[in-house]
């Protein structure tokens, strides 16, 4: 196994004191509070189309950021050399978002190893032979190809990547921690004479190649193929206000735009979030108890740490429909005197980080997925949907259907078309009428966008009845 | 420091080591971004980067390896890797580098670096933000808070160097200032963010006029609310249609072309639009965010009429993409570090037609103008479209009330055909843009 603190201190012949030295060179100019992010990631990735290897990639990402917190103020810089002197001059830079002549005193650092072991993979996807992987990619071309005929394309890929972080604050912690990620996705295009429609499935998570059994990929390529093989059949949506049962699994996008984004600290703390204020509020129906726990073992949107060192842990944001907390990162934690919830994210050295979620869904409630569909007399049955997004200041939020179903009399009937679903954030889940006993997480394959960082995410939710949303279609 | 000479080593070296053809390309960066936020400054970044991207083929096969470690061990391994990997993939009779007689033979000087960008000093930069959200804020006593405002610069070097014979660089850099102001009356609030984005700095609107604009943006969201569900006509304001304009972009992209993945596949030279329509890739307009002197491969850019009076007369695409449809690549490869070309837009903008804004609200009786779009709701394949939207009701040619919480509907290709008017108002702030644009009919979902 990679030890980071040795990986990083051994390979760029960077020592402790050094490490030390840089804090206080950030702190130079009187910064309250400084970190170091180092940053080594590999990433590759293989895609099959048309039946060949088209391509094989692979990159390596290194560097430091550097980090200066002085009052509301951050100042940031990062370079890709990992050695003092460029380090060095970064720091400097971060440094001067303080304008101070003095700096503090000498800082130390204990080094400490991280609470949690979430994803301890014996051997890296990264360390696996190409043919192997090739031959995973092919498994899944054949078995999409065998669903049905009308199955034209299959483009299928897999892509891993190992990230080894360090991060040094002045606060004195010197932790590591090395972060696996694997995702393979599937899409087929069915041509039934000339209609054509795609399927999309996939996963993954914080992994190694044992994962991607036999099993579990025969499963991704068959979804992929059944859902552009049901799309052949889609009559087209319907639109206006209307009850909506969500199924379990990644329909939880829901939570993640509807409520999610508006619980992050920053936009709390500077009172922009329609969520603002709300502590201790009913923005849900009592059936609603949502949280975010970034310590499942092997999720993708997972943590041993966060990305400013601190644990990640369950945080409860929604219960019985009360709002009970934001996600933290560091900056909003000691300007707001909240507690950290290990929430502190970024996608690279290159960024700095802020609050962002991690696996956020729904916990079961009793109903059963039958009498939920059994009590729609008119209604949409949404399973699978693409992106969504949302406006945090008014708190209307989106997400896009891509395979779902119209419910007529208690019965889930014909096909329909993909079709956007609209919302208001702190009113959504006040209309939540049923929660099923069949909570799913997603299975591996969410990215969340924020302020042009991408950061991998799960999301998870049971069935659940929504009395009156408003449906994107054209009938 | 990368340079022509440094890339062309490790394109020799990749083939002395066994590459049949191979293509380096080096992206060095010095970004400056400051937000500052109700007056303060919040966040300062800077820092300057570099990386460099391999691609070889080794008969037929292909592979690409990046790195943003630029030291001697780490090009090693770079070209080591990229060469055993291109031995395990499978023979692709379309993965080609370009052939020396479709090279760029001249490195056209286009106006895309300004020293005054390059130079702005960072007192000047935070002095804008907060002129910008200064002039926001100072606009209506409503607007009681702020997302902030930022100014970002970015300069940069591309240098690109191949195995059939083509070495090329080009500088640029550009400016870009942003802020995001917030309206609230009694219980509502709202935000816009409005901004411009340049490669030179006189040509950036001031920091107050995008201030005031963005104000008057989160104003007139004030009071939103939904209407009932009704097919109406449709006005998208400029900004919006530009966003119709990147959907449009995925569906002539030749990637979507050739996967069959588009709703306009096998439509060249087929009627898909209203006559009124026309679109166009332009690579060489001067001084402008989107152009540049050659492409991902080496490609000199150009300008490519993709539709001309409502008819398909181009896909986007590249080397590979060209090859596999029997076309020629239009020069709109589009190279990261790492992996095959993509295609990329260059100056991508539908071309202005002759109505005032003004007089295509009036021509509308009962229907929405489209401020604001969010989400994902586009399926490439099939064109369908559905995406959340907010603006304000048009009643007997006037703006009405705002409107918020609502879907629009339709396929795309009904979309295109159905554009009835395209405004005059045609501008650039980045590297796509529409003219404001209506179309005959959508369903608005709303209650």
């Amino acid at each position: 196994m990679i030890e980071p603190i040795k990986f990083f201190t051994g390979k760029f012949n960077l020592k402790i004191p050094e490490i030390e030295s840089l804090l206080g060179a950030a702190l130079s100019k009187g910064g309250e509070y400084a970190d170091l992010y180092f940053e080594y990631t590999v990433l590759n990735s293989l895609s099959l189309e048309e039946q060949i290897v088209k391509s094989a990639n692979r990159s390596v990402r290194q560097g430091v950021g550097v980090r200066v917190i002085s009052g509301e103020k951050t100042g940031y810089a990062y370079c890709d050399e990992i050695d003092a002197a460029a380090i060095r001059k970064a720091a400097i830079t971060a440094a001067h978002i303080a304008n101070s002549q003095s700096g503090g005193g000498p800082i130390n650092v204990s080094s400490s190893h991280p609470a949690h072991d979430l994803y301890p993979v014996a051997q890296l996807i990264n360390d696996e032979p190409l043919p192997r992987k090739i031959e995973l990619l092919n498994r899944v071309d054949r078995a999409s190809r065998a669903y049905d005929r009308r199955i034209r394309e299959v483009q299928t890929s897999l892509a891993d990547e190992y990230k080894i972080v360090l991060i040094a604050t002045s606060d004195g912690l010197l932790i590591g921690d090395v972060q696996p990620l694997a995702r393979m996705r599937v899409m087929c295009i069915a041509d039934d004479d000339g209609n054509l429609q795609s399927g999309v499935s996939g996963g993954g998570g914080r992994i190694g190649m044992d994962f991607f059994s036999d099993q579990l990929v025969e499963h991704y390529a068959t979804e992929a193929a059944r859902q552009a093989i049901v799309q052949l059949e889609a009559q087209d949506a319907p639109a206006g206000a209307m009850e909506v049962v969500l199924g379990p699994g990644w329909p939880g996008v829901l939570l993640h735009e509807a409520i999610g984004h508006g619980l992050e600290a920053d936009f709390n703390r500077k009172g922009t979030s329609a969520f603002s204020g709300l502590i201790g509020q009913k923005v849900a129906s009592e059936l609603c108890t949502v949280v975010d726990e970034g310590t499942m073992p092997n999720r993708r949107g997972s943590l041993n740490i966060d990305d400013e060192g601190n644990p990640t842990s369950q945080t409860v944001l929604i219960e019985k429909g009360v709002l009970r907390g934001y996600l933290q990162d560091k900056l909003s934690s000691r300007l707001t005197g909240a507690k950290l919830t290990g929430n502190g994210r970024r996608e690279s050295y290159r960024h700095m980080p802020m609050p962002r979620m991690t696996n956020t869904f729904m916990l079961n409630g009793e109903s059963t997925p039958d009498e939920i569909i059994r009590s729609v007399k008119r209604g949409l049955y949404a399973v699978q949907f693409g992106g969504g997004q949302v406006d945090i200041t008014n708190g209307k939020f989106v997400f896009s259907a891509s395979e779902a179903y119209l419910i007529e009399d208690g019965q889930v009937t014909a096909p329909v078309k993909g079709a956007t679903l609209i919302g208001n954030g702190p009113v959504a889940l006040t209309k939540v009428t049923a929660v099923a006993n069949d909570l799913a997480l997603d299975e591996g394959v969410g990215t969340c966008g924020k302020d042009g960082q991408s950061v991998p995410v799960g999301v998870g939710l049971p069935t659940i009845k929504i009395s009156e949303m408003t449906v994107g279609g054209t009938k | 420091m990368i340079t022509k000479d440094s890339l062309s080593d490790i394109v020799k070296a990749a083939i002395k080591r066994g590459a049949t053809d191979a293509e380096a390309v080096g992206i060095e960066t010095t970004e400056f971004h400051v937000e500052v936020r109700l007056g303060e400054v919040e966040k300062l970044q800077e820092a300057s980067s570099r990386g460099i991207g391999l691609r070889v083929l080794y008969q037929g096969r292909q592979a690409s390896c990046s790195t943003s470690d630029v030291s001697p061990q780490a090009i090693d391994e770079l070209i080591a890797n990229a060469v055993e990997m291109a031995k395990l993939t499978s023979v692709d009779e379309a993965a080609v580098l370009p052939a020396r007689e479709e090279l760029a033979s001249e490195i056209v000087e286009l106006g895309l670096y300004d020293p005054a960008v390059a130079e702005l000093a960072p007192e000047r930069k935070i002095e804008m933000a907060r002129e910008a959200e200064d002039a926001a804020r100072n606009f209506d006593a409503r607007i009681t808070n702020s997302e902030g405002a930022a100014c970002s610069t970015t300069v940069g070097k591309t240098t690109l160097v191949t195995s059939a014979g083509f070495a090329g660089e080009y500088q640029g850099a550009n400016c870009a200032l942003m802020v995001a102001p917030i309206a609230k009356e009694s219980d509502q609030m709202q935000v816009a963010g409005w901004g411009d984005r340049q490669r030179h700095l006189a040509a950036l609107d001031s920091p107050e006029e995008i201030g005031r604009e963005a104000a008057r943006r989160a104003l007139r969201k004030l009071g939103a609310r939904k209407v009932a569900t009704q097919e109406v006509p449709i006005v998208f304001e400029a900004d919006v249609a530009e966003e119709l304009l990147s959907d449009f972009f995925e569906a002539v992209d030749g990637n979507s072309i050739f996967r069959r993945a588009s709703f306009l596949v096998g439509q060249l030279g087929e009627v898909i639009a209203s006559p009124a329509l026309n679109i166009i890739d332009d690579g060489q307009m001067r001084g402008a965010v989107g152009s540049r002197p050659f492409d991902g491969e080496g490609l000199a850019t150009r300008r490519t009429v993709v539709v001309e009076n409502g008819v398909l007369k181009s896909y986007l695409l590249n080397t590979y993409t060209a090859r596999k449809l029997g076309l020629r690549s239009t020069a709109n490869a589009a190279r990261g570090l790492t992996g095959a070309p993509a295609v990329g837009f260059s100056n991508f903008f539908i071309a202005p037609g002759v109505y005032s804004p003004d007089a295509m609200i009036a021509s509308v009786k009962n229907g929405f103008y489209v401020t604001e779009m969010i989400g994902f709701g586009f399926n490439t394949v099939t064109g369908d479209y559905s995406r959340g939207a907010a603006g304000w009701w048009i009643e007997d040619g006037r703006l009405a009330f705002p409107v918020e919480e609502v879907t629009i509907a339709g396929n795309f290709r009904d979309l295109l055909r159905g554009i009835e008017m395209i405004g005059n108002d045609l501008r650039f702030r980045g590297r796509i843009a529409a003219p404001t644009i209506k179309v005959d009919r959508m369903m608005v979902s709303g209650e």
